[in-house]
């Protein structure tokens, strides 16, 4: 399908999204991640059975922690899709992106002088 | 076991804000059970308060660690060789654990990083249900092994009572009345005749009446 995407997005394969844990998410962004999503398969779908389903209320949870650690939750969020589903995630991935790009850079990457604030943004 | 569940992250930051070298001390005993302070609870919570120092622009360490048990001394006593390197210490122990922490380091401020609610069972991972209010004298034996003291709301000795319509408890109909379970469970076991006996009034000096209590075995003790 030779889709176009941003290439500003990291791809870290994972057997399953039941796999990845709240403490991978917290660590991209310790890392300076500006937005992480988790791409599970459909609802109802999972080869784990629940998987994705573990993923969904994990991503959840770290929506909750950024938004009270001053982060915002809005950078961290949940798709469910198939494989037969490439455009639609060359879509989320434009769509995130935007997203990220008006949310500007992570905080802890200003903090860490990684990144400098947009012209006019000013600090919380 | 004993069950907790996680102080909310405004609170521990309300408390933590101040500081700048913090120890995360989970507890591997009942708080890990039920997910609450474990080790993997003491990770989020560090990283959640790294997040939160970082992006505030304030240069703070938090690390963590979790120790087998903090109601023991002497696993306490591992952390004696690097507590001085922190300003505080969050423990996600139950409410015994910190004290414990808190009095064996007395010059070190510490606090709570978890609720600790009950002692009860795990019905499903998530669920957790009290059981037992450790009253210090059993009765279980004459009400069919349920609980009248934790399991009934008003701790009734001779009920059910009034308020118990279609086997739930007036103060909540998701609560089933302990009395009815306790009579099922008698039915069941063909004991109904302990309902002819009325209880004799329960002894409350071995519960929180006589202040905080004590168990001294002298069998066991060096």
């Amino acid at each position: 399908m030779r889709l176009q995407y941003p290439p500003n997005v990291r791809i870290i394969e994972v057997p399953c999204s039941g796999k990845v844990d709240i403490l991978h998410l917290l660590l991209a962004f310790e890392q300076g991640a500006d937005g992480v999503i988790v791409v599970g398969c459909m609802e109802g779908d999972c080869h784990y059975l629940a998987g994705n389903l573990f993923a969904k209320k994990r991503v959840q949870r770290v929506k909750e922690i950024l938004d009270q650690v001053g982060l915002g939750g809005e950078r961290v969020g949940m798709y469910n899709l198939s494989s037969g589903m490439g455009p639609r995630f060359a879509e989320i991935i434009r769509e995130m992106t935007q997203k990220i790009m008006e949310l500007g850079p992570s905080p802890i990457r200003i903090a860490k002088g990684t990144a400098v604030r947009a012209a006019g943004e000013v600090a919380a | 076991m004993i069950k907790a569940k996680p102080k909310p992250m405004e609170e521990i930051i309300d408390n933590v804000k101040g500081f700048s070298k913090l120890l995360i001390a989970g507890c591997d005993g009942c708080v890990t059970v039920c997910e609450a302070g474990g080790l993997k609870e003491a990770k989020v919570l560090a990283a959640a308060l790294r997040l939160y120092f970082t992006q505030g622009g304030k240069q703070a360490q938090v690390d963590e660690t979790s120790l087998t048990r903090q109601c023991e001394k002497e696993y306490l006593a591992q952390l004696s060789d690097r507590i001085d390197n922190y300003d505080a210490v969050v423990s996600l122990a139950c409410g015994c654990g910190i004290q414990y922490l808190a009095e064996m380091y007395d010059k070190k401020v510490v606090f709570p990083g978890v609720d600790t609610c009950f002692l009860g069972v795990n019905e499903e991972r998530g669920l957790y249900s009290e059981r037992c209010q450790a009253c210090g004298r059993c009765i279980l034996a004459e009400t069919g092994g349920i609980c009248p003291i934790a399991r009934c709301s008003k701790r009734m000795l001779n009920g059910p009572c009034g308020g118990s319509e279609g086997g739930k408890c007036e103060v909540n109909k998701d609560i089933p009345c302990g009395w009815e379970l306790i009579y099922e469970r008698l039915k069941t076991l063909g004991q109904l005749e302990r309902f002819e006996t009325p209880t004799v009034p329960k002894d409350w000096t071995t519960s929180r009446d006589g202040g905080p209590r004590k168990i001294v075995r002298e069998d066991l003790r060096i």
